[in-house]
């Protein structure tokens, strides 16, 4: 080894500590990448194997009753590649010790064969048996939240015939990786059941013998979806057609991209941030040593060294410390993402993983760092020219402050000396303060954001929960009713009060953007379900025309006064152009209103209801679930806190998870930068320091100097923080919004508070540990030696 | 030059089996081997030696920066050795100045804010201008160190060291990093100073000639006084041949 390498060893040994907390920010930063951009391809690869291998479909077209020869004639649609025809229907599972019944999808099995289209993934006992009509596959997240196991029966009503079913079979399916019920937003594993039944059995209990309800099909490579989708339209029409959505449209799916969507936003987000800090604190080291070590650059100089050969040195030094970061992190980017992808596949049902790693994050996670090293190494290298040995081993010159003073001499009369000190060293760095500054305001803006962002939740929660539904149960039925349900409702015991509506599915359009979902009818003066605007104050449903949700109105890129176009996917299917009144603001789903006599007036079927919202003496609970299971037209019955706390935990789990973790990560880099800071200024300044305890100044008071340009740092870094968490709060909660929900955006004090707190805090803790170091400094060795 | 011996000398220091060691078992260094001394009153004192004869251990201990292993040290009255931290840093604070080899000014401060440093705190400070003027530096109180030569920079440690009123100025290797001229001229405002406030100043040094100067000369070889001798006629710095 020669003998400059090793003392690049020795002298990494020797800033052992600096090096290797400069080592850990770039390993955090790299980790990151590696884990996120693991875990995301890892859940993009298992959910593209999981589909695959299950072959679920690309296009799910919903009919209301189709004849089987209708399947060879879909088939011969250019583009597709397979066709499965099957009969799927609404049901209500009883559940033994649970007073509401829980809302159910089943579906049918072909008896002989495998499906050619979603099939089930078996993880427990068998399929039906061929001719057995009360066998049921029961989907593995629903019997887990319900402690169901195989054996067990089930009571299920079908079709208005209560049945009794014994589970034989516990399946996965990538069509039911998040259930919802139909009407209802969030996903609940709890409250949605979906069953498998051999299909005969199905076909006799939906009375669709020798037809199908839903069609499904899958395309051939590269086959482009648009014009299957309108092929299957005009096919399925005049068999009462639902309208053809393709996969992306697919709720389960639908849900597994937003999540993903938002781990990507975050993935692209934070890295960055750590390796900007990284590379500012590896220059801000790497100077410092070539500073203090200018007397042996000379040297070594004078013994005939050439600058090319003394800047490799450095050079070496500062791109091993990234590169150890680098390796590090790469390693733990392994690591961390294979526990993390493992808890998200068992958030998401998965039933296997394919762990995948993504090359390209090691690629770019170390030419990252070895880039953020080579910033920091540059101006090693301008040190390193510009000092001559003769110069390099003379006695240092002393900082020159000539030009800084002159700003300070104005305030001259108010500054005592060692105010005076800390403000010229302030504007004598400019550039490193600024450093400093911007890193703690960037780690304080980052976690203020993801705070911003989990308050905005809160809001969510509070504007859908508590401001737009203000009712306490809401009851749906399988089909339209007549308004006097209502009354029927109203006489149930505990209900206070009754509010009906009539949802219809439909597809809004405007040109060429579109949106699958329904539309609402409200009643005038509607109290429990409301359309509000941005003030909470009701909007009152017009005669004629359409409410739209901001979030709606903005997919379709529409405003008030416009004229939008509803397809209406039920009764006689009319086509409606209408008026938008008004845009209504809502943060969960995209709901579009009417008036309901409207609404029933275009659909011609005056006085119909297809659900209603109740307020409901507590207490009454029980005596009212068991009088609603005594309701036949009922399809569901949903409490809102039970809707509530789903979607609580549907923000809180999944990408809700790494919003905590970032909140942390970034009060981490916070504390790093504060007190990497601190101690940086404590090296420069140990020289000064002592010279203060020689002539007589306390540890206080020579403390004072060094943590004033702390103080000025952070508060300097305060409103920085507090401007850049609000621009950052934007972004992360556009990279978390979904179709499900708007996460409201603003000035969240609170945000702010914590994050400023928790800055203030990390620089008390580096300040105290500083001060300690202060304690320990040995005056006369620090004096006598030259710098 | 005048001659103290017609007052009853008082004591600045004085000391009684002082002992320092550093380290432990084998790898301890005994630094001082119990030295016993008295310096007088308004004397200046040159302390010489070979490097690691323990005369900078001394002046450490007696400038209140370190602490004795053993034994004891007197300022005036008060035993340094039983001081908390904090009385040790209001004895300097009070009644110490400090010149070094390196001069250890604060670069962000002018040379007369350099100055200022320590007339804000001490007990009983001069006008830093006067201590300026005492060192011979009126025109460049306004320049920062950067922009001064060696020997300007460790007049104005010179000025910071002494514009307290000290009781007592310890030099460690002051003229160490000047050349001779300018050496001699550091050595002249020391001089003046000792004269002119009556401090008493210690000096450590390599430069055997400084010892002209002084009242009184303490040789220094492993850690023990050698001898003490007292000069009858000293010689003003500017005939000391370097």
């Amino acid at each position: 080894m020669r003998a400059l390498d090793r003392k690049l060893l020795r002298d990494m040994w020797r800033i052992k500590g600096q090096a290797g907390a400069i080592a850990v920010v770039v390993a955090v930063g790299v980790l990151l990448q590696v884990m996120m951009s693991g875990m995301i391809s890892s859940l993009e690869e298992t959910r593209a194997t999981y589909y695959e291998r299950y072959r679920l479909a690309d296009v799910f077209a919903p009919v209301t009753r189709a004849p089987q020869k209708m399947l060879t004639r879909l088939a011969e649609i250019p583009g597709v590649a397979a066709v499965e025809g099957r009969v799927q229907g609404g049901a209500l599972v009883d559940i033994v010790g649970q007073d509401l019944p829980v809302r159910a999808q089943v579906l049918s099995l072909p008896e002989w064969r495998n499906p050619w289209l979603n099939d089930v993934y078996l993880s427990e006992g068998q399929r039906p048996r061929i001719g057995r009509t009360d066998e049921v596959l029961l989907l593995r997240s629903f019997a887990r939240a319900h402690d169901l196991a195989l054996g067990d029966v089930l009571s299920a009503t079908l079709y208005g015939s209560k049945r009794t079913f014994r589970i034989v079979g516990i399946a996965q399916s990538p069509e039911f990786l998040f259930t919802t019920a139909p009407g209802e937003l969030v996903p609940d594993d709890a409250r949605f059941a979906v069953l498998w039944l051999n299909a005969e059995a199905l076909e006799a209990a939906f009375d669709l013998k020798g037809a199908f309800n839903e069609a499904l099909l899958s395309l051939e490579r590269g086959a482009d979806v648009a014009p299957v989708l309108t092929a299957v339209d005009s096919l399925l029409d005049r068999y009462g057609g639902l309208g053809a959505y393709a996969l992306e449209d697919q709720v389960s799916n639908r849900f597994l991209s937003e999540e993903i969507k938002g781990l990507k936003a975050t993935s692209k987000a934070v890295p960055p941030i750590f390796m900007g800090v990284a590379a500012f604190l590896l220059y801000i080291v790497v100077s410092r040593m070539v500073s203090a070590e200018r007397e042996q650059i000379g040297l070594i100089k004078a013994f005939g060294y050439t600058d090319t050969e003394v800047s490799l040195h450095y050079f070496k030094l500062v791109v091993s410390i990234a590169l150890a970061g680098a390796a590090l992190g790469c390693l733990g980017g392994v690591w961390a993402g294979r526990a993390l992808a493992g808890l998200y596949q068992a958030l998401y049902h998965l039933p296997f993983l394919v762990f995948r790693v993504d090359p390209s994050s090691f690629a770019s996670g170390v030419l990252i760092s070895v880039l953020a090293a080579v910033v920091g190494g540059v101006s090693v290298l301008r040190q390193v020219f510009a000092l001559t040995p003769a110069v390099a081993m003379r006695p240092p010159a002393p900082a020159d402050y000539s030009k800084s003073g002159a700003l300070t001499a104005a305030l001259k009369t108010w500054l005592d000396q060692p105010s005076r000190m800390v403000l010229r060293r302030v504007l004598r760095n400019p550039g490193r303060i600024f450093g400093a500054v911007i890193g703690i305001a960037a780690g304080m803006g980052l976690s203020s954001a993801q705070m911003s962002v989990m308050s905005g939740f809160n809001d969510v929660l509070d504007t859908t929960y508590g401001v737009i539904d203000r009712s306490d149960v809401a009851v749906t039925f399988f089909e339209q009713m007549p308004d006097k349900t209502a009354f029927d409702l109203a006489h149930l015991p505990g209900v206070i009060e009754v509010e009906p509506i009539r949802a219809v599915g439909a597809v809004l359009r405007n040109g060429t953007e579109s949106y699958r979902g329904s539309v609402t009818g409200l009643v005038e003066n509607a109290r429990l379900n409301r359309a509000v605007d941005a003030d909470h104050a009701d909007i009152a449903m017009p005669d004629n025309g359409i409410v739209l949700a901001k979030s709606l109105a903005d997919t379709l890129g529409i405003g008030a006064g416009d004229t939008v176009s509803v397809d209406v996917l039920e009764g006689r299917r009319p086509v409606l152009e209408l008026r938008v009144a008004r845009i209504a603001e809502t943060l969960m789903g995209a709901p579009a209103f009417m008036h309901i006599e409207a609404l029933n007036r275009a659909l011609g079927e005056p006085g119909r209801i297809s659900g209603a919202y109740m307020r409901v003496d507590a207490g009454a609970y029980p005596a009212l679930f068991s009088a609603l299971k005594d309701v036949p037209s009922v399809a569901g019955v949903t409490r809102k806190n039970d809707a509530r706390a789903a979607m609580k935990k549907l923000m809180d789990e999944g990408a809700g998870t790494m919003r905590y973790v970032m909140a942390l990560i970034a009060g981490v880099i916070t504390f790093g930068i504060v007190y990497n800071s601190a101690r940086i200024s404590f090296g420069e300044q140990s020289r000064d320091l002592a010279s203060l305890r020689v002539m007589g100044f306390t540890q206080g008071e020579a403390a004072f100097i060094l943590l004033g340009e702390l103080a000025i740092v952070v508060l300097l870094a305060l409103p920085i923080g507090v401007l850049l968490g609000y621009g950052l709060s934007y972004l992360v909660a556009a990279g978390f919004s979904t179709d499900l929900y708007q996460i409201p955006t603003g000035f969240r004090p609170e945000a702010f508070g914590v994050a400023g707190t928790a800055v203030v805090m990390a620089a008390l803790i580096s300040g105290w540990l500083v001060k300690r170091e202060i304690e320990r400094v040995d005056l006369v060795a620090t004096l006598k030696t030259r710098e | 030059m005048s001659d103290r011996k017609t007052q009853p000398p008082r004591t600045t220091f004085r000391t009684r089996g002082l002992t320092k060691v550093y380290g432990e078992g084998a790898a301890a260094v005994h630094a001082l081997r119990g030295v016993d001394l008295e310096v007088p009153e308004g004397e200046i004192v040159v302390l010489l030696g070979p490097s690691g004869s323990g005369k900078s251990t001394l002046l450490n201990i007696l400038g209140g920066l370190d602490r004795a292993s053993d034994g004891e040290a007197f300022f005036q009255d008060q035993n340094l050795s039983e001081m908390s931290d904090r009385a040790l840093t209001m004895y300097r604070r009070d009644h110490v100045g400090f010149v070094f080899q390196f001069y250890n000014l604060m670069p962000s401060l002018t040379a007369f804010e350099n100055v200022e440093l320590v007339t804000e705190i001490a007990e009983n400070p001069m006008e830093a201008d006067r201590a300026l003027q005492l060192v011979g530096l009126g025109e460049r109180v306004n320049h920062f160190p950067a922009q001064m030569s060696g020997g300007e920079q460790q007049r104005v440690a010179i000025a910071r060291a002494v514009a307290k009123n000290p009781t007592v100025l310890f030099c460690d290797e002051p003229t160490g990093a000047l050349d001779s001229a300018t050496g001699r001229a550091v050595l002249h405002v020391i001089n003046d100073i000792n004269r002119e406030l009556g401090a008493t100043v210690m000096i450590v040094t390599h430069a055997a000639a400084t010892a002209q100067m002084a009242h009184r000369v303490i040789h220094f070889a492993d850690g023990a006084i050698r001898s003490v001798t007292e000069n009858d006629t000293r010689v003003s710095p500017d005939e000391i041949a370097w």
